[in-house]
């Protein structure tokens, strides 16, 4: 205060506006949208702990959880796996592995994935299963029957379709995060590569213990998006009738017709999740750039 | 083996290069004998770069011949991965790996590439880092020292492969000038010292002190090749007076 009575009257002007001017820019860049998502959530919270009908709800589909957690975990995984070694392809040296790569990461991106997650789980499977189960067959009939036996006992009925689900999820997020490898091999300098071969690795051995960790690295905040994205994305399985929460909450909405209390605790289930998960990622983003 | 003093340990037999329609390399041969120091000058788009990677194989020559110790390169990878272990190569860009301390940037190639155990690999490394003066920055990364340090690194990574054969394509070219000469030093050491060295370079005055031979670079082709008192002081080419005189009065 005593620093205030000091000042002229025009700089005590001069001082409110740029403390009005700084409140201005502080409330330009709060996160109001934050505060609406985080009321969304605490109002339907609320629903779910005093509304008998929403608690209903939420105890239903929160049944699924653990189906839509290891199906996006599961197929997460393999997809990243997929897409390193495509990402690899792509830019390899070798013709044949460049054109197979781009071959299958054209295709998966030219198709929409509700098609897809049908065409591998209803057509491909099933066609692949057929094909096993008759190289079984043949295997027997010459006489290799430890090979032949499991094959041929091979069924389509054998393959749950929850496990199609994950083949399909995979496979479709196996191209987009080849992509995502693509780009960050491509983002690693190319003095790095060409210093680990004048040193005498082979290009592998330069790949693994030079580029992919730096590569890794660059990509990381996409790959945690793309988890975010695979978790909304299962909720397409559901159309398999895999028993995911978003499955569960159209079987109770239809036998209920409770439709308001079953898709709007789905929707916010969804909505927490990738909220909590994209902040994770953000941390990681921000402790990745003050390391490096 | 016989005789390491006067074999020669690098030979280039007319090689040229092609990028596309562009010819880089135009009939270039030479030899460098073991313990010898050899600078390359000339200006900018001449070929030194390329000429300096053809002979670790980075660049295939489009035709022409590169023998090392006695053997031809080839495009085999297992024989140029062993040929590359014993040739160190310095960037002017250091190209040290930006994701690994200072450490295991020399420890990386002796445990991958030479099969040393981590703790052998790491008193090797001490002990390159102790000679180009940085052992105080082991534990640092490529991005928290300084241009001079890096580029010391790089040497000292080189260094440790044992190789017979240092390439040095413009070391100093991107150090500030008040770490030019901290390169340099541990260059002109290790000329001392007797290691064969191939070094691209504007430092006149260390080709002057370091060399036992220098090449002018023109147009892809080598224009004059003479010791350093003959090509910096009685040029026969025209082409070599002009770059001289233009680079001494920068
Ligand atoms: N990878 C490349 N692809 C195409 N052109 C190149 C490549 N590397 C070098 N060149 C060209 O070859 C010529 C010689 O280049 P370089 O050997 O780098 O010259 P210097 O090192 O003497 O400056 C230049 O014209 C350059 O543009
Ligand atoms: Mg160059």
């Amino acid at each position: 205060m005593a620093f205030e009575d000091s000042l002229s009257a025009a700089q005590k002007v001069s001082l409110q506006q740029s403390r009005r001017q700084r409140l201005r820019t502080r409330l330009a860049t709060f996160p109001w949208w934050l505060v609406l998502i985080l009321l969304l959530i605490v109002g339907t919270l609320l629903l779910i702990t005093n509304s008998p009908t929403y608690n209903e709800a939420f105890v239903t589909i929160r049944s699924g959880m653990i189906v839509t957690l290891y199906i996006t975990l599961i197929s997460y995984a393999i997809s990243l796996l997929i897409g390193l070694f495509t990402g690899l392809g792509r830019v390899s040296s070798s013709i044949l592995s460049q054109n197979i790569a781009t071959f299958y990461v054209e295709l998966m991106r030219g198709i929409p994935m509700l098609v897809l997650i049908f065409f591998i789980a209803l057509v491909m499977v099933p066609g692949v299963v057929n094909f096993l189960a008759l190289l079984g067959a043949k295997l027997i009939e010459l006489g290799l029957t430890t090979i032949g036996n499991p094959l041929a006992g091979l069924s389509n009925r054998s393959i749950s379709m929850s496990v199609r689900a994950v083949i399909a999820l995979s496979l479709t997020y196996g191209a987009y995060s080849a992509e995502i490898f693509r780009a960050g091999i491509q983002s690693v300098a190319k003095g790095q590569m060409e210093a680990a071969r004048s040193q005498g690795m082979s290009h592998g051995q330069a790949m693994r213990n030079v580029v992919l960790p730096q590569a890794i690295r660059n990509v990381l905040p996409a790959i945690g998006n793309d988890f975010i994205s695979m978790l909304k994305d299962s909720s397409l399985v559901s159309i398999l009738a895999v028993r995911d929460i978003t499955q569960i909450a159209r079987l109770y909405a239809g036998h209920s017709f409770r439709y308001p209390e079953a898709y709007t605790t789905l929707s916010v289930m969804y909505l927490t999740m990738t909220l909590l998960l994209s902040m994770l990622v953000k941390l990681l983003e921000r402790r990745l750039r003050n390391n490096g | 083996m016989a005789n390491l003093t006067d074999e020669k340990l690098v030979e280039v037999k007319s090689i040229n290069k092609w990028f596309g329609d562009l010819q880089a390399l135009d009939d270039v041969s030479l030899d460098v004998q073991s313990g010898k120091v050899m600078v390359i000058i000339g200006p900018s788009g001449s070929g030194k770069s390329t000429l300096l990677r053809c002979i670790n194989y980075l660049e295939t020559p489009t035709n022409g011949q590169v023998w090392f110790n006695g053997e031809r390169l080839t495009s085999d990878q297992r024989e140029l991965n062993r040929h590359r272990a014993e040739i160190g190569m310095v960037f002017q860009s250091f190209n040290l790996y930006a994701h690994l301390t200072i450490l295991e940037n020399i420890t990386l190639a002796l445990k991958v590439v030479k099969k040393i155990k981590q703790k052998d690999a790491e008193s090797i490394a001490i002990e390159q880092l102790k000679k180009v003066g940085i052992a105080d920055k082991a534990d640092k990364l490529p991005s928290q020292i300084s241009g001079g340090q890096q580029q010391r690194a790089a040497i000292a990574r080189a260094l440790a492969m044992r190789p017979k054969l240092m390439l040095f394509d413009e070391p100093t070219s991107a150090l500030d000038p008040e770490m030019i000469k901290e390169v340099l030093d541990v260059m002109m050491m290790l000329a001392k010292e007797g290691i064969t060295m191939i070094i691209v370079t504007h430092e006149m005055g260390f080709a002057r002190a370091a060399a036992d031979e220098v090449i002018f670079m023109d147009n892809g082709r080598i224009v004059e090749k003479n010791t350093p008192d003959g090509l910096f002081n009685q040029p026969t080419s025209d082409r070599t007076k002009l770059f001289l005189s233009q680079i001494l009065h920068k």
